[in-house]
């Protein structure tokens, strides 16, 4: 068994628009996760961290301190976070650092998400015929998926409401507002099925960890969370991806399928035993998909699942407690580790008025992106 | 496999028209590819170029409610129109994305017949006549 590593600090700041910059966002939140740890900057002896489209992460020494710690850049889109942690883990493990900072921030300039052709490999007629539209995507993935298995937009209606709500028992969250599932659905349709209160947006924020070894942690006050796994995984042949020409005929392959299953095998945990859980939720037809992509429930029984209250905070699995991304909005580089962090709170029971009941003991974070690759982890108490 | 695959750029009957798509298939793993890839995608072995008939049905759809951010689109002359798209399954196995040209945005449906041709611009389907099928 490999060395555990524990988390002893977590910081984020509110997500949504900000007046400050992505590196100033990032430096709030390290701050905030050094605070929760108890420790100086000083006493980092490693950090990994990076954002999309907000700057280098190794230029904040400038303002947390010129300590000489080795701080190396990561960008990876949507699994930046989630790759910053692995680093973070394999840091530890190997002996390098007993303390080690991993951080994801970002604050997207307008136009961030206007994709070329080009720069996808395609020809220049998907963009001039109107085919480069992430919301395309989003759209026909669970177009089929509601075919092939009974899910009705009333629940996708509900899996946005739900993120509402439960973003406003989040003071960090971005959307606060309770919209109700008929709102979603008289949102206005952007690509069929989705309706624009189904979608997230792109926003701004930070989020920071602090991961120790049991050494380490040990020297410090607060209660650790085990951080049992990080896994990051890339597209097998067959998946179905934003801006495809083609997608090979037979059943589909998931990346989300492949690195939860991974997280799961090298945590020694299944999705039956995890109390809470952050799926990436781009838009409500992404956690109805996730759910069974990583193991909660088979296709289709989210149908009956969602119906039935089990994915909100007073049920068996709650799944988005701060509201996801809809309510969060979606600074790529810090999504995955904004997941992490309200994990650690629900695990702690310093959730606040969202706090799952029943002293949540293990906890499961995903995230998903574009051009085909997914972050897990598995944390316990 | 080998069989669905017509190795010819037009239609005999109709010699002007292109009809089909220019696209590829693997010797090793039989994956078909469309637009034609140099190498398969699934095992990076030579891929062969190959036409694809170009009759399916319909894998999945949405609608493009309001206009893509120009550039890179450019709405035709007479101004953008919502315009349903999706993923065509064509006899061939491969899913192939296209703009799908029908009459009503309503009666776009999972399993419809389609006909997917290429000329300019991204492939485009529209709704299988009768005569047609099974061709
Ligand atoms: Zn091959």
């Amino acid at each position: 068994m490999s060395t555990d590593v524990l988390i002893c600090g977590a910081g984020r700041t509110p997500f949504g628009r900000s007046e400050a910059s992505g590196r100033q966002l990032a430096v709030g939140a390290v701050n905030a996760a050094l605070a929760d740890a108890g420790i100086e900057w000083s006493r980092v002896r490693a950090a990994f961290g990076g954002s999309d489209s907000a700057g280098l992460a190794d230029t904040l020494v400038a303002q947390l301190g010129l300590t000489g710690v080795p701080f190396i850049n990561v960008k990876n889109g949507c699994a930046t976070g989630g790759s910053a942690l692995v680093s973070a883990v394999n840091a530890i493990r190997s002996g390098m650092a007993d303390v080690v900072l991993a951080v994801g921030f970002d604050k997207h300039p307008r136009g961030a998400f206007d994709p070329r052709p080009e720069d996808w490999g395609l020809g220049a007629e998907y963009g001039s015929d109107g085919l480069m539209v992430t919301t395309q995507f989003f759209g026909m993935k669970i177009q089929r998926y509601m075919y092939d298995h009974g899910i009705t937009p009333r629940t996708l209606a509900l899996v946005a409401e739900k993120a509402y709500r439960n973003g406003g028992l989040t003071p960090e969250a971005w959307r606060r507002k309770p919209v109700s599932a008929e709102e979603v659905l008289e949102s206005g349709m952007v690509s069929d099925p989705l309706t624009r209160y189904m979608f997230c947006s792109p926003g701004a924020g930070a989020a920071a960890l602090v991961l120790c070894s049991p050494e380490a942690a040990r020297s410090l006050d607060g209660p650790p969370v085990a951080l049992r796994s990080a896994a990051v995984r890339t597209r097998r042949f067959g998946s179905f991806e934003v801006f495809s020409p083609w997608i090979p005929g037979g059943q589909l392959t998931s990346v989300s399928r492949d690195a939860s299953a991974a997280a799961f095998e090298e945590a020694g945990i299944g999705p039956g035993d995890v109390d809470v859980c952050q799926l990436q939720d781009t838009e409500s037809g992404a956690e109805v998909m996730h759910m069974a992509e990583c193991g909660f429930c088979e296709d289709g029984e989210q149908e009956r699942l969602i119906a039935s209250g089990v994915t909100e905070i007073g049920g068996t699995l709650p799944v988005n407690t701060d509201g996801g991304c809809i309510a969060n909005g979606e600074p790529i580089g810090a999504s995955g580790l904004r997941q992490v962090y309200e994990i650690v709170q629900q695990l702690r029971g310093r959730a606040g008025e969202r706090q799952v009941p029943g002293e949540p003991r293990v906890g499961f974070t995903h995230v998903y992106g574009a051009p085909g690759v997914s972050a897990c982890t598995v944390l316990s108490r | 496999m080998d069989g669905a695959l017509i190795r010819m750029a037009t239609d005999p009957r109709s010699p002007t028209v292109a009809v089909g798509l220019q696209g590829s298939c693997c010797s090793g793993c039989a994956v078909t590819a469309y637009p034609a890839e140099d190498a398969c995608p699934r095992c990076g072995g030579p891929a062969e170029p190959a036409v694809l008939q170009g009759t399916g049905r319909l894998w999945t759809w949405t609608v493009q409610r309001y206009a893509p951010k120009s550039p890179p689109y450019q709405a035709p002359p007479g101004g953008f129109v919502p315009f349903a798209l999706g993923y065509v399954e064509l006899v061939e196995g491969v899913r192939v994305a296209a703009v799908l040209e029908v009459d009503d945005l309503d009666d776009v449906r999972i399993g419809m017949p389609l006909t997917v041709t290429a000329g300019h611009g991204v492939p485009r389907a529209r709704p299988t006549t009768p005569g047609e099928e099974g061709s």
